[in-house]
Parts: C-alpha cells; sequence; structure tokens
C-alpha cells in the first residue's frame, strides 16, 4: 500500500497505485510509513437529521445572480429538490409559509479567523499565526481551530453556512486553511466540508516584513518579501520534481527505486503546485498583486484568490482575464498604508468588470452581516451609475465565495442536487433591518430566531449571563 | 480626461461654493426634528448659520436657495460620541497619529487639541456620510487617564471648528489594570490617590510653586488638569464594561459627586436601572456582542434597547475594529440597534439629540429646531439604511464639500485597461 503515502504527495500516484516498492518492507515503522493515510484528520461532518420541507411563496435570491418571485424551494434528503416559481410543496413535506420572506443560499465567507482566533480574545487561544518562520507552509489552521468559539453561533445567526479558516498574515506562506460547516461539533473533523480542498495561506506586503523586519530578519523590505517566496517556490519544485522522479522509476517497476524524504512544509508547496491545494493570498496592492501573477507564471502555479485586494479595482481586467477571485471588505480602508485606497466601489467594479468579486469578512463582528456588506457595495455601485440587481449583490456572499474556494459544485446557490444550505429572511437581506429566521444546512433546521432549542450556543458560554445578573 | 472628472462630480461641489448670505430651503422631505414627531412633507428653512423655521407646508423666503429633496429624508447633523476623527491618518502608522501622550511628565494633562488637522483626510469621508460633529478622544499612555478630548465641527474651512477640554478620559477596564499595575485593586487605589492628591494640590498651591509639596501619584500638570473634573464641572468619561466595574464607577460618580459619562458598557443592559438611576449617560458601540474578554462575556446586540427600556440616555460610536476609520458608519451603526429592539426614534436620538446634550452642546446642536446651528443632513432613503446614503450634509448652513480622496481615486480607475488612459498623472 505504499500507493496511499504517494498519494499525499503526488496526484500521479493516485493513478498509477501499484504495488508498494520493497523499500518499506521487513518493519513495523516501515509499514507504518508506507501505509500513512493522505488524509489523515478525515472529515467526519454529518448532516443533521432533516425532513423534506417546502418553502413556498418566497422571493427567492438563487446565488446565481437570478431572483424568483412567489416561488417554492423544495429540500429532501440534504438536497436541493426544486426552486420554481409558483410551484407546489410536494405531498408530506413540511411547508414553511414565505410570504414576504426572502431566500438565499447558506452565506459563505471566504476568508475567517474563527476558532483560530476565537473568543474570548486571550492569549492563550490566539492560535492563528505560527510567527516564528516566514516560512510555515507546515503547518494546518484545522490544528489550531477551537469548535467552542462562541463567535460560530453569532455567524449562524447572520446566516453563514460555510467558510473558509485561515492561518493568520504573518509570515509569507502562513500554512493551510480548512474549510468547515457551520455546524456545532465536538470536534474539528466533524465540521470539516466533505471532499473540500485545502487551501495554502499566502501574504504580501506589510505583515511579512513588519513582523520579520522587527525581529532583525529577512524579510524586512517587499523585495525580502518576494525573495522569500522565490526561493520556497523554487525549493518546492525541486522537491516535486523528486518525487516525479521516484514515481516514474517506481511505474517501471524499478525494485531499487527509493521515495524521496517527505517534509511537511515541502508537502503543501508541493500541493499547491499541483492544484490540489488552492493558493489563497494576502495582498492589498495593486502592483504587487501584479508581480504575484507574473512569479505564479514562473513556477507554474495558479493563485485562486487575492484576499482583502483594496486595490483590486485598479487592476480588475487583469484579475478578470486571470480568473482570479478577490475576496474584500464592503468599506474597510485606511487602517494600515497599503489599504489607504480603499473604496466602496471596488468589489462592484471587480463584478463589472466579469472578475469573481467575493464579499469577506475577516472578521467575527462583519461576518455576522455579509449580506448588509455585500448591500453597501450594491449601493456603492449603483450611485456611481452601474447596473446591479439584488440577486447579483447576493451572489457576492453566496456562489463566488463558493467559487473562490472551490465548493461551488456542492452549495453556494439553490440549484438542484446542491446542499441544502438555506437561509430563510424576515425581508431583504440587504436591509440593515433584515435577520436571519431560518438557517439550513444540508436539510436540517439549525438556527430558529424564534426557537430556543435552534439557537445553539458553545459550551464556553453556558452558565452565564443568567436572568438574575440584570439588575 | 481630469476635466471630465470634476464636470462628472461637479453638481454638489457647486453648492459648496454658495455663500451662506441668501437663506436656504429645504422642501419635499420627510423631516426628522429628533425634537418632535417626524414631520411628512416638511420643510427646513435657515439663514445665516441658523435654522429659522421647520414645519410642513412652509413658503420658502423670497430670494431663498431652494433645495428639492425629492420625498428625501432630513435629519440633523449626525454627532460621533468616540472617534480619533482628525488625529490620526492611518492607524498602524504611529508617525500619523496624535492620539496619545507617552511622556512620562503628564497624562491627564494631555490634550489632543493641538494635534488636530483640519485638512485630515478622514473628517470629508466621515462628513460624507452625515458626520457632522465628532469627539476626539485621547488614547491611553502611561496612566489610567488618557487625557483630554475635543469636540470637532467637520466643516470644510470656516464651518471647521475644535472644541478642546470636552472631557477628561479615564479606563477602569483591562486598559486601566495593565496602567495601575495589574489589578482592579490597583486601578481604584490610584484612584482615590489621585483624586486626594488633586484636593491636596487644590489646598497648597503655593507648596508645589516653592517644591515643597508632598509627592503626588501623578504630577502637578495632572493633578490641575484634573481640577476641573473634582468639581464637578468636566465631565469624567470612563470606560468600563463588567457590570461590577460600572457599579463602582456608579459609587465613584456618587461619592465624588463627578459628572460621570460611561463608555463601552458591554453589560450595562445588566445594570441598566442603576445607571438610569445615577442619571449618568453612556456610550456604546451597538454592534459589540461578542465575549470578547473576560469583563464582556455578557455582550449582546440587545444592549441598546435594553438600556434604552431601562431610561438610560445613550449615545452611539463606532469603537470595535473599525474605530480608527470608519466612524462614517454612526447612521448604520444606529439602525442595527433599531434592528435589534430599540426604537427607531430612540436610535437616532442616540447619534443626534443625544450626544448633544451629553457633550454640552444641546442647546445649538442635535435637533432640527428654530434658533439651532442649521447643522443638517439630506438623506436619499431612510437615513439608518445601510443603502442610504446623503446627497447633502450643511454645517452652519454651508454647503459641504462631498467629493473625497476615495472618489477621485474611484473616478480615476473609471476605465481601466485603456492604453495611456491614465496618461495625465
Amino acid at each position: 500500500m505504499r500507493s496511499t503515502i504517494l498519494a499525499a504527495v503526488s496526484a500521479v500516484a493516485l493513478a498509477v497505485a501499484g504495488p508498494a516498492s520493497a523499500q518499506f518492507a521487513g518493519s513495523a515503522s516501515g509499514k507504518r510509513l508506507a501505509d500513512m493515510p493522505r488524509d489523515p484528520f478525515p472529515s467526519t461532518y454529518t448532516p443533521l437529521p432533516s425532513v423534506p420541507t417546502a418553502i413556498v411563496g418566497a422571493t427567492v435570491h438563487t446565488g446565481t445572480g437570478a431572483t424568483l418571485n412567489n416561488a417554492t424551494v423544495v429540500m429532501s434528503g440534504g438536497k436541493i429538490v426544486s426552486v420554481t416559481e409558483g410551484g407546489a410543496a410536494p405531498a408530506g413535506a413540511t411547508v414553511i409559509d414565505g410570504k414576504g420572506k426572502v431566500v438565499t443560499p447558506g452565506l459563505i465567507d471566504a476568508h475567517s479567523h474563527l476558532g483560530v482566533y476565537p473568543e474570548p480574545s486571550v492569549d492563550s487561544l490566539s492560535d492563528g499565526n505560527e510567527a516564528t518562520d516566514p516560512n510555515t507552509a507546515e503547518v494546518w489552521a484545522e490544528h489550531s481551530l477551537w469548535p467552542q468559539d462562541p463567535a460560530f453561533s453569532r455567524a449562524l445567526a447572520g446566516g453563514v453556512t460555510s467558510m473558509q479558516i485561515l492561518p493568520g498574515s504573518a509570515n509569507l506562506i502562513g500554512g493551510r486553511s480548512v474549510v468547515v460547516k457551520n455546524v456545532w461539533s465536538r470536534s474539528v473533523q466533524g465540521m470539516k466540508f466533505p471532499g473540500a480542498k485545502q487551501g495554502m495561506k499566502m501574504a504580501c506586503g506589510e505583515n511579512p516584513r513588519r513582523v520579520y523586519g522587527s525581529k532583525n530578519r529577512s524579510p524586512a523590505t517587499r523585495m525580502g518579501n518576494f525573495a522569500g517566496y522565490r526561493a520556497a517556490w523554487l525549493k518546492a519544485l525541486e522537491y516535486q520534481y523528486e518525487w516525479d522522479q521516484f514515481e516514474a522509476k517506481r511505474q517501471k517497476g524499478d525494485p531499487a527505486a527509493k521515495p524521496p524524504k517527505r517534509d511537511l512544509e515541502l508537502e503543501t508547496m508541493a500541493g499547491a503546485l499541483r492544484g490540489d491545494i488552492l493558493v489563497q493570498m494576502h495582498c492589498y496592492r495593486a502592483d504587487e498583486m501584479m508581480q504575484v501573477i507574473d512569479m505564479s507564471k514562473e513556477f507554474g502555479y495558479r493563485v485562486s484568490q487575492f484576499h482583502h485586494a483594496v486595490e483590486a479595482y485598479k487592476i480588475r481586467d487583469v484579475l478578470a482575464k486571470e480568473g482570479i477571485c478577490g475576496a474584500m471588505w464592503s468599506d474597510w480602508w485606511g487602517f494600515k498604508m497599503e489599504s489607504f485606497d480603499g473604496i466602496m466601489e471596488n468589489i462592484a467594479l471587480m463584478d463589472a468588470a466579469g472578475a469573481c468579486a467575493v464579499v469577506h469578512s475577516d472578521s467575527n463582528v462583519t461576518n455576522q452581516r455579509l449580506n448588509q456588506d455585500a448591500a453597501k457595495v450594491m449601493a456603492a455601485g449603483r450611485r456611481m451609475g452601474l447596473t446591479i440587481s439584488d440577486g447579483q449583490a447576493i451572489k457576492w456572499v453566496t456562489l463566488n465565495p463558493a467559487k473562490s474556494i472551490a465548493i461551488d459544485d456542492k452549495t453556494g446557490s439553490l440549484e438542484p442536487g446542491k446542499m441544502a444550505d438555506v437561509v430563510v429572511w424576515n425581508g431583504s437581506p440587504l436591509s440593515v433591518y433584515a435577520h436571519a429566521e431560518k438557517v439550513f444546512i444540508d436539510g436540517a433546521l439549525t438556527y430558529d430566531i424564534n426557537d430556543p432549542s435552534k439557537q445553539a450556543r458553545g459550551d464556553f458560554e453556558l452558565g452565564m449571563n443568567s436572568k438574575e445578573d440584570v439588575r | 480626461m481630469r476635466t471630465s472628472v470634476i464636470l462628472a462630480l461637479a453638481l454638489p461641489f457647486a453648492f459648496a461654493t454658495a455663500a451662506t448670505a441668501a437663506p436656504t430651503a429645504i422642501i419635499n422631505a420627510t423631516v426628522h426634528t429628533v425634537s418632535g414627531a417626524k414631520i411628512p412633507n416638511g420643510t427646513v428653512i435657515f439663514d445665516n448659520g441658523v435654522i429659522t423655521a421647520v414645519g410642513a407646508g412652509l413658503s420658502a423666503p423670497a430670494g431663498a436657495t431652494v433645495i428639492d429633496a425629492k420625498g428625501g429624508q432630513v435629519t440633523p447633523g449626525l454627532i460621533s460620541s468616540y472617534s480619533y476623527v482628525g488625529i490620526l491618518d492611518i492607524e498602524l502608522e504611529r508617525t500619523t497619529n496624535e492620539t496619545e501622550s507617552e511622556n512620562p511628565l503628564f497624562s491627564a494633562a494631555f490634550d489632543v487639541a493641538p494635534g488636530v488637522n483640519p485638512k485630515a483626510n478622514m473628517i470629508a469621508i466621515t462628513r460624507k456620510r452625515g458626520v457632522t460633529q465628532a469627539i476626539a478622544a485621547p488614547d491611553y499612555g502611561k496612566t489610567i487617564f488618557a487625557g483630554q478630548g475635543a469636540m470637532l465641527t467637520l466643516g470644510d474651512g470656516p464651518q471647521f471648528a475644535v472644541v478642546p477640554k470636552i472631557g477628561m478620559f479615564m479606563n477602569v477596564s483591562e486598559t486601566g489594570k495593565r496602567l495601575a499595575g495589574g489589578s482592579r485593586g490597583a486601578v481604584w487605589t490610584f484612584i482615590r490617590q489621585v483624586f486626594e492628591d488633586v484636593r491636596y494640590f487644590e489646598r497648597n498651591r503655593n507648596d508645589f510653586d516653592e517644591n515643597k509639596a508632598r509627592a503626588t501619584a501623578l504630577t502637578r500638570l495632572d493633578l490641575e488638569a484634573l481640577v476641573p473634573v473634582l468639581i464637578g464641572k468636566m465631565p469624567l468619561v470612563v470606560e468600563a464594561h463588567r457590570a461590577a466595574d460600572i457599579q463602582n464607577v456608579i459609587k465613584m460618580a456618587a461619592e465624588y459627586k463627578l459628572k460621570v459619562i460611561l463608555v463601552g458598557a458591554r453589560e450595562g443592559w445588566k445594570v441598566a436601572g442603576e445607571i438610569a438611576k445615577a442619571n449618568i449617560p453612556v456610550i456604546i458601540d451597538p454592534t459589540n456582542n461578542l465575549p470578547a474578554r473576560f469583563d464582556m462575556l455578557g455582550s449582546t446586540l440587545e444592549n441598546a434597547a435594553k438600556m434604552h427600556a431601562a431610561g438610560v440616555k445613550l449615545a452611539f460610536a463606532v469603537m470595535g475594529d473599525q474605530i480608527a476609520y470608519n466612524a462614517r458608519s454612526l447612521s448604520y451603526y444606529a439602525g442595527l440597534a433599531a434592528a435589534n429592539g430599540m426604537p427607531w426614534d430612540a436610535a437616532l436620538a442616540a447619534i443626534t439629540k443625544n450626544p448633544a446634550e451629553i457633550w454640552g452642546m444641546g442647546s445649538k446642536h442635535g435637533t432640527l429646531e428654530a434658533g439651532k446651528i442649521a447643522d443638517v443632513v439630506i438623506w436619499d432613503g431612510d437615513p439608518l439604511e445601510v443603502t442610504s446614503e446623503p446627497s447633502h450634509v450643511f454645517i452652519g448652513g454651508a454647503a459641504q464639500n462631498m467629493i473625497t480622496r476615495q472618489d477621485l481615486l474611484r473616478e480615476r480607475y473609471k476605465n481601466v485597461g485603456v492604453p495611456n488612459q491614465l496618461g495625465y498623472r
């Protein structure tokens, strides 16, 4: 079973799984090395129990940009069955009156630190940045993630059903991200989005140069940043080459083929080179993003998404052409030099250019209101003369973020066969007065604003804020 | 290209150049006076910087500049009760930050006013979203006293104004605990000693002049700055969050007969009855709902609604992660309070009338009434709605420039990918 270990570093190995080489035979430790699982912390996520449900007579933003009126959303077995205007509820389904309500897909936050920077924000729980070396590609955010972070339940009340949890941006290469569903679980594995790829967090600009420059080591400048990325990619490419050579020998049946030594840091980067792991890069300035794009071509990898991308509007044509998403704030700007040119129309301009525009939070406060951040951008875009439908604005917090983390084949829009991640809003989600009334995850009613039994609280908050406290 | 940019933005700018010589009448508006009921199809008239009439069916005076609000809504100028507007350009660039003193010779005596930059980029960006006044608050340096804040009127040119020494800022929360010596016990021991020293200073000024005074917890400069606080003239603006901390502040206010304004008050709802009874106004960020620290475990979106219901006078500010750059979100934050149980009118009052009263300018600002300064905002929709924005902002009766650096950036990049399009740079 050599193939299992090889698969962890080489997609090729999966396709050519064959007899193990003799290399590891003959000892228990050798057998262990040979049999190591390629997915050592597998998702154990199981959808909560659900019943066939129909939301009837609602305004439905499908997430694709479309809006249906007087529509019926039918879900069964955890999946969307149908979304039709004027449709009837199937026999036996639990019916929810959608009159006056607005339905959207579950919101998706492509940039979150829930669980890795949890509340209370005490030092002992501050696990988001392994700021000990500019390249920590070997660390995984899921190993820091505290499932009891009280912020998860707040995000759920805001309609967030899936999110990408990333390491912070102290390092040039910060480690692997994890995609989770927003469900209460005793374990991280119980939250992990089944089948989702991991991301690899990288960071441009001020943060790495500040963190390491202040320690009097490289990078202390932006040119130091690029030297650091390129040296790391070069090593990763050489690592991948060694494994490719080994794989070629092994395929020829060479019994003396010796696998290269595994390296957890380079394994992550090699995964990113192959596209098994998505590159998610924190980058504010247009000029830096342009240089990163050239670097990605130098080494032959793809940037899936620029995060924050405060100046994306300046190069939106390039980002559209390159097919790189931008995960952005509606109106954060000016807290650091590289965010000084932030404008409220950034996301709207990206969208108008045909680029993949994503409203993200990077915050356990604004992630509770991603819908309203989309509304801010929509309003700003319309004021400058862009035509933006309500449905299109909803796409920035549903299908586009799903696409940016490659789960758009499974969720992010209300289309038959997709996960029934659904939010019923009390009115337009693009209003300050919006509340998510019901949130379904894989068809299961997971949050209900009117039912305290459907308002999960993590362990940490138990027993706090009793009525007796009030004077 | 530059010409067309200016043309595209010319309309609102034109008002800025219109002098206040002629009276102005805003017609066809829903007017939220805040002092009374809203007036559908109302008119607001101001002249020489002062509101002269507000009502339904008023006719514009002869020669008035008439602005048809086209069914929009009109509010008083908004007042942010806690910000760094005017004293900070970029949060993480220390060189652009005028909010605090690290000088060991003084803390309470620190005054933000000389650091105010009337031309700071953030002023126009904040004003564009209807904020006409903002408290520039000092941040904490060496002691639990940050120093003295200022009230800024965010006008362009002659309408810009600074009222210094509007309040003394003190922290009895985690920041104060760290600065006082690591515990709440140290905080309150320090406070008692400082107040004792202020009284000693008052009685023995000559001893200080002659260098014969006993040792004091703060320097002479600080003690002098605290005199107005101890005689109840200057508000003591105290940050506290835990219910027990708030109760200690209430006790202190009564014992020393201080004029106290509470800030933060994440757990204010738990002791709202006691706060109301003590007649202490409270400044909160209505979006803070996470148990971010062990003295904030009771944080809830209903804090505003519950304190209001108990009779607490509330004012709002953007005080979370976005404090340093998004004071402009004030109307949105008030809307979120309204969305979470606070009556709409009370939420609007918490960014207009209440802060005007709390900061001692209620006779001139905060409502739309004849005789008040004409700080007036015309909105293109519900002023608390996230998608709404002002079409006009008047300060002291003068139409304000609505073009920000951000607008110029947007216009510059309106078209991209056209060869040499940006060549004029």
